[in-house]
C-alpha cells in the first residue's frame, strides 16, 4: 500500500490519536502471538538445545545421523506424493476451469467435500482397500488374477502360492494416503489462478499465430505458476510432516519424520529433547525447501484458498 | 482439440472417482450387518444405535462441538480487532506482525502442536496447571485466529478510504465508527473467518493431540484410539452422520449464497435501468 496516501488519509493531530487507539484494537493479539506463537518456537529450539539436567548440549543432535534414512524416507515419499499430486491435480484444475461458472462451482465443492469428512477416517477407509483381506484384494481373487499368476508358476516346486498382493503396509499404501488426502490442496490453488488469466490474453496468443501446446507453455503455464507453487507448499508440508497416515496405513512398518516426532513426545520413548532437535531440523529443512521454491515464483502473487 | 478435452473430462472423472471411492466404502459399510469392513452381509442399524449410546464416543463429539464453538468465537472476535488494528499500522509494523498471524498456518501442525504442548508442560509445571480443556481450547484458538484475520484483511481494504473519516466528521466517536459502520460493512469477511475456523477446529487432529492431554479427548482423538484398535463399524457411523451434515450445510450455504447472487443480480439490472 502506498504509505503517503495513508499519511494524508490519517492527517492531523486528532486523526493521529484516532490512529493509534485503532491500532491499539490489535495488542490483544500482539500479546496472544507473542505468548503462543513465538515463544513456542523459541521453546522448540531451546529444547533442542538443552538437557534433560538443563544445561546447554548438542547431544540431542549427535544422534541425528541414526536418523538418516528417517529424514531420506519422507523427504522422498512426500515428494513423490507432490509430484503425483500435481500431476494429477494440474489436468483436473485446468479442465474444472474451462467449465461454465456453474459447473465449476459444483466442481469445486465436490473437491472440497471430502476434506469436510475428518482425514482420519477417509485414511482409514483406504485401510478396508487395501488390506490383505480388503476390497482391492477380494476384487483381484473374485476375477481370478491370483489364480492365473498361480498357474504361470505352477511347475515351480519352490513357488508358493500367493493369496493376495501386499497392498497395506507399504510405502506405496503411504505415498496414496498422502495423495488422496492432499491433493485438493493441489487443485484448489491452481485452479483458483487459471480461472482469473484473462481469455483475451490467450485468444491474443492464438491470433498470434501460437499452436494450443504453445499457448499452455507460454501463457497459462507461466501464469499459473503461483497457484502451482502454493499447491506444492500446501502439499508436501503436512505430507513430509504426517505421523497418522504412516501410522494408519503402514501399521509402523513405514516410519516417517512425524513418527519419530510424535515417538519422542507421547510414545514410550519419551524425549522432548530429542524430540525437539528433531522438529528444528524439520523446520529448517521445510523452509529451505520452501524458499527455494519461492525463488521459481518471485514477484508472483501468493494464491489465495478459500 | 475437441479430443484433447474429453481426455481431460475423463481424467476429470477418474480423479473424482477416486476422491468418492473410500467414502461410499465407508458409507456403505456403515450399514453392514457384521464387523467386517470388506464383506457385506446385510443390511442393518445397528451401528449407528450403538453409537447414540456410546458415552465415549458422545462426549468427545461434545467437547469437539464445544471447544470449536468456543474456539471460533473467540477467534473472531480477538481477529476482527487485530485485523482493524492491522489496518491501521504502518505498513513497517504491519508486514512482520501478519508474518508472524501466518505461521500457525504455514507450519506443520504437528511443529504447532509440539511446540504449544512444550508450552504448556513448562508453564503447567511453574503454576502448576496439567493439560486439559483449558490447553485445548488456548491451543484451537491460536490456529483458528489467522484465519479469521485472513479472511477479515480483504474486506478491509474494498473499504472506502475515507469511510473512518467521514463517520468521524458525521459525529460518531471512534468507538461507533468501529461498531456502527466498520464492523456491519466486513461482516461477511468476519462470518466467513468464523466458519472457516469452527471448520478447521472440528477437523484438527493433530494439534488437539498435542495439546488436550489425557483427560479430555475430541472426536478426532476417539476416532484415532478406535483405529488403533479393534475396529468397530460405529466409526463407519460416524463418518456417513458427519459427512450427512457437512453436506446439508454445504448445499444450505450455496443456495443462499445463490439467492445473493440473483438478488445482487437484479438489485444491478435495477440499479443500471435507473441510470
Amino acid at each position: 500500500m502506498n504509505e503517503n496516501a495513508e499519511s494524508v488519509r490519517l492527517g492531523g493531530v486528532g486523526s493521529f490519536l484516532d490512529r493509534f487507539r485503532r491500532q491499539a484494537f490489535a495488542y490483544p493479539y500482539i500479546i496472544w502471538l507473542a505468548i503462543f506463537v513465538v515463544i513456542p518456537i523459541m521453546l522448540i529450539a531451546v529444547y533442542a538445545f538443552t538437557s534433560v539436567k538443563g544445561g546447554f548440549t548438542l547431544n540431542n543432535f549427535a544422534g541425528m545421523p541414526e536418523y538418516a534414512p528417517v529424514f531420506g524416507r519422507s523427504l522422498w515419499l512426500a515428494f513423490v506424493a507432490t509430484v503425483f499430486c500435481l500431476l494429477i491435480g494440474y489436468p483436473v484444475a485446468l479442465a474444472i476451469s474451462r467449465t461454465t461458472p456453474k459447473t465449476q462451482r459444483v466442481l469445486l465443492m465436490l473437491v472440497m467435500l471430502p476434506m469436510w469428512i475428518n482425514f482420519l477416517l477417509r485414511t482409514y477407509a483406504w485401510m478396508s482397500i487395501l488390506e490383505n483381506t480388503g476390497l482391492l484384494n477380494r476384487f483381484f481373487a473374485s476375477v481370478g488374477v491370483f489364480n492365473w499368476i498361480n498357474s504361470l508358476h505352477a511347475g515351480d516346486p519352490n513357488y508358493t502360492p500367493i493369496t493376495h498382493f501386499q497392498l497395506i503396509n507399504t510405502d506405496g499404501a503411504v505415498v496414496l494416503g498422502m495423495i488422496y488426502n492432499y491433493l485438493p490442496f493441489m487443485i484448489l490453488p491452481i485452479e483458483s489462478v487459471i480461472v482469473k488469466i484473462d481469455p483475451f490474453v490467450i485468444e491474443a496468443a492464438q491470433d498470434l499465430g501460437a499452436g494450443s501446446g504453445t499457448v499452455f507453455r507460454k501463457v497459462v503455464l507461466p501464469l499459473s505458476l503461483s497457484g502451482v507453487i502454493s499447491g506444492i507448499t500446501m502439499v508436501f508440508v503436512p505430507a513430509v510432516s504426517t505421523f497418522v497416515i504412516s501410522k494408519l496405513l503402514s501399521n509402523g512398518t513405514v516410519m516417517l519424520l512425524g513418527d519419530l516426532i510424535e515417538m519422542q513426545f507421547t510414545g514410550s520413548a519419551y524425549n522432548p529433547h530429542l524430540g525437539a532437535a528433531i522438529s528444528l531440523i524439520m523446520m529448517v529443512i521445510v523452509v529451505i525447501c520452501m524458499s527455494i521454491m519461492n525463488k521459481f515464483g518471485e514477484g508472483e502473487e501468493q494464491a489465495v484458498v478459500m | 482439440m475437441k479430443k484433447k478435452y474429453t481426455g481431460g473430462k475423463i481424467f476429470t472423472a477418474l480423479t473424482y472417482i477416486f476422491l468418492y471411492a473410500p467414502i461410499v466404502v465407508l458409507i456403505v459399510f456403515s450399514f453392514n450387518s457384521t464387523k467386517s469392513r470388506s464383506v457385506w452381509s446385510g443390511f442393518t442399524f445397528e451401528w449407528y444405535r450403538q453409537l447414540f449410546t456410546d458415552d465415549l464416543v458422545m462426549s468427545s463429539l461434545q467437547t469437539t462441538l464445544l471447544v470449536s464453538v468456543l474456539a471460533s468465537l473467540t477467534a473472531a472476535l480477538i481477529g476482527t480487532f487485530a485485523a482493524i488494528g492491522f489496518y491501521n499500522m504502518k505498513k513497517k509494523w504491519r508486514s512482520p506482525l501478519l508474518l508472524i498471524n501466518n505461521i500457525p498456518v504455514v507450519n506443520a501442525d504437528i511443529i504447532t502442536g509440539v511446540s504449544l504442548s512444550l508450552l504448556f508442560v513448562s508453564a503447567g509445571l511453574i503454576m502448576g496447571f496439567e493439560l486439559g480443556f483449558g490447553t485445548l481450547l488456548i491451543a484451537h484458538i491460536t490456529f483458528d485466529i489467522p484465519y479469521v484475520i485472513l479472511s477479515v484483511m480483504p474486506k478491509l481494504y474494498q473499504l472506502d478510504r475515507n469511510l473512518f473519516e467521514a463517520a468521524q466528521d458525521l459525529g460518531c466517536t471512534w468507538f461507533q465508527t468501529i461498531y456502527r459502520v466498520i464492523i456491519p460493512e466486513i461482516m461477511p469477511g468476519i462470518i466467513n473467518g468464523l466458519l472457516i475456523a469452527f471448520t478447521m477446529s472440528v477437523d484438527d487432529f493433530v494439534i488437539s493431540y498435542f495439546t488436550a492431554g489425557s483427560s479430555v479427548q475430541t472426536l478426532s482423538m476417539t476416532i484415532y484410539a478406535m483405529t488403533r484398535r479393534r475396529i468397530s463399524p460405529e466409526i463407519n457411523a460416524i463418518s456417513t452422520l458427519l459427512f450427512a451434515t457437512v453436506l446439508i450445510l454445504l448445499l444450505i450455504v450455496n443456495l443462499r449464497e445463490e439467492r445473493q447472487h440473483k438478488a445482487e443480480k437484479i438489485k444491478e439490472d435495477l440499479l443500471e435501468g435507473t441510470v
